[in-house]
């Protein structure tokens, strides 16, 4: 088991980061740790890579506990802090030889292994500049470069693409996606759309505890219970008109717009062109709405708030 | 431990760090022992090194704490210490390689005056006319006064992540140990010569007269080992 965390608690002074949390990944997937700031993804990180101590619980990587073995485990564990903290007067050669000398790979294989993530991470162009002087996406780049150098079972990534523009977050993903085909990779996000480019799994965490811990497929179906139609007509109409149409639950009225909410089974979309057809009313747009990751991602940190 | 001596020590030379502490320390020496009126060696009339013996120290005071005010100190400010913790490396590895950095970019430094010892055993009437056994004497207290300086640098360095603070507070624990104790000793007579031992200027003292005892050094190497102790500790100090 690459990754198995039980009854996992930090306590910083009073207050709990990471409060009695378990979950394995298994060999192979991709796990997206998704919650608002300060939810304790990166704590339960920095426990699992041997930084900080747990308050109690364990982590076990490879079967090897953190806590008793912590060298044995880091050499397993790839690790992207937050904020991917970098030696900006190396270069770029020169500081992925450093960490590989770390990491104790042998001179002979070294320069090889360099060449190989240089070239994994897209870096060749870049590879002989002075760190300080690359932009934030080919900084990440090293970053990851940096994680994959002595081909760790385990990848942890702290926030891999947040600061980056569109383009370099896409980049950085299909990287990452590239990157994990044999490796078991954990990262965290607040991004929903991270998680969707991404995972397999998503573990959703918020004030410390497990919100929820399913394939990302099941999540998207669990929450979609309701449809919604957005719709926006160009004469004036009332909402108990609305309400009249068969199938329609709810109706919140947002500026020109109406959400109206229905039932999964039934659509009530032909029903509501044949309502403004009848009525003579001319119909704007009419959109359903997706229940994103971002909904899914607000109700469930949200609930546990409430 | 030799990874992060060795990435330490080449960040010292691709920096102005090393060329700047060697050249105002060579410098600062030089103008004492031969230009400088007051110390120096040209107008004193006897071939000896006293003045880089006794004036050394002081530049030490200035000049090591400068060499290790970043090592921790700006590691914690990029936060690359938690690039380093993370790494198969313990504690006592990150302190020990650092360490060792900064304390063979000061022996490197002294190297060159080597040449001086030559200059002035070669100016003596008759030539070669210098106390040898002294000479050596001082220059391993100037190694072992160096290798404490180095360690007390660390540990402040490891207690905050600000330079300035590490330099002010390694330059003042320097100057305290090294003549701070000696002072002191004069406020009380009843236990002056116990309070002296505790400094490093009367051990010092000790082996510049060619005699290296083991006591002297045993004092000197475990001040720097309790002060690379502290640091360790500090570092450490995440896991409570």
């Amino acid at each position: 088991m690459p990754l198995k965390v039980t009854h996992l608690t930090k306590i910083y002074g009073s207050q709990k980061a990471v409060d009695n949390i378990s979950f394995t990944i298994n060999k192979g997937e991709i796990v997206g740790f998704l919650g608002p700031n300060g939810a304790g993804k990166s704590t339960t990180m920095k426990i699992a890579t041997g930084y900080l101590p747990a308050t109690s619980g364990s982590v076990l990587v490879s079967n090897l506990d953190v806590a008793e073995q912590p060298i044995s485990v880091k050499k397993i564990i790839g690790y992207l802090p937050e904020h991917n903290p970098l030696y900006l007067d190396m270069f770029v050669h020169e500081y992925l030889n450093f960490i590989g000398k770390v990491y104790k790979i042998p001179s002979g294989l070294l320069k090889q292994r360099v060449n190989e993530v240089i070239e994994m991470c897209g870096l060749h162009l870049e590879q002989n500049k002075m760190i300080g002087s690359l932009s934030k996406g080919y900084r990440q780049r090293v970053g990851l470069a940096q994680a994959l150098i002595h081909n760790p079972e385990v990848l942890i990534l702290d926030e891999p693409t947040s600061g980056l523009d569109p383009n370099q977050i896409v980049d950085i993903r299909k990287l990452i996606k590239e990157v994990s085909k044999d490796k078991t990779v954990i990262f965290s996000t607040h991004i929903m759309q991270e998680v969707q480019a991404l995972c397999d799994r998503v573990i959703v965490i918020n004030r410390g505890k497990i919100a929820a811990d399913d394939q990302l497929k099941n999540l998207t179906g669990k929450k979609q219970n309701t449809h919604v139609i957005v719709v926006e007509f160009k004469e004036k109409v009332l909402t108990d008109d609305l309400l009249s149409i068969a199938g329609v639950t709810k109706i919140v009225v947002d500026g020109n717009q109406f959400r109206i909410f229905s039932e999964a089974a039934t659509d009530i979309r032909p029903e509501l062109l044949r309502f403004a057809t009848e009525k003579g009313f001319s119909l704007l747009s009419l959109k359903q709405e997706e229940n994103s990751m971002e909904e899914i991602f607000r109700s469930l940190t949200s609930e546990v708030i409430a | 431990m030799i990874r992060i001596f060795a990435k330490e020590f080449n960040s010292y030379l691709n920096s102005l760090i090393a060329y700047l502490v060697i050249g105002v320390f060579l410098t600062g020496i030089g103008l004492l022992l031969w230009v400088f009126p007051e110390t120096s060696v040209l107008d004193y009339g006897f071939a000896d090194m006293e003045t880089l013996f006794s004036m050394g120290p002081y530049v030490f005071i200035f000049l090591i704490p400068a060499i290790t005010m970043k090592s921790f100190a700006e590691e914690k400010k990029l936060g690359t210490m938690e690039l380093l913790l993370t790494k198969p490396l313990t504690d006592f590895d990150i302190v020990l390689g650092k360490f060792l950095a900064s304390f063979l970019l000061v022996l490197v430094a002294l190297l060159p005056t080597l040449i001086y010892y030559f200059s002035i055993s070669r100016l003596g009437n008759p030539v070669g006319n210098i106390d040898t056994p002294g000479v050596i004497g001082s220059y391993i207290g100037l190694s072992l006064l160096a290798f404490v300086f180095c360690a007390i640098g660390i540990f402040a360095s490891s207690l905050t992540a600000n330079q300035i603070v590490s330099f002010i507070l390694a330059a003042f624990l320097c100057f305290i140990f090294y003549t701070g104790f000696d002072s002191l000793a004069t406020l009380s007579s009843a236990s002056a010569l116990m309070i002296k031992q505790f400094g490093i200027l009367y051990h010092y003292e000790a082996l510049s007269k060619g005699l290296v005892d083991s006591r002297d050094v045993i004092y000197f190497l475990s001040v720097a080992g309790l002060m690379l102790l502290g640091a360790k500790t500090v570092i450490g100090s995440r896991q409570w």
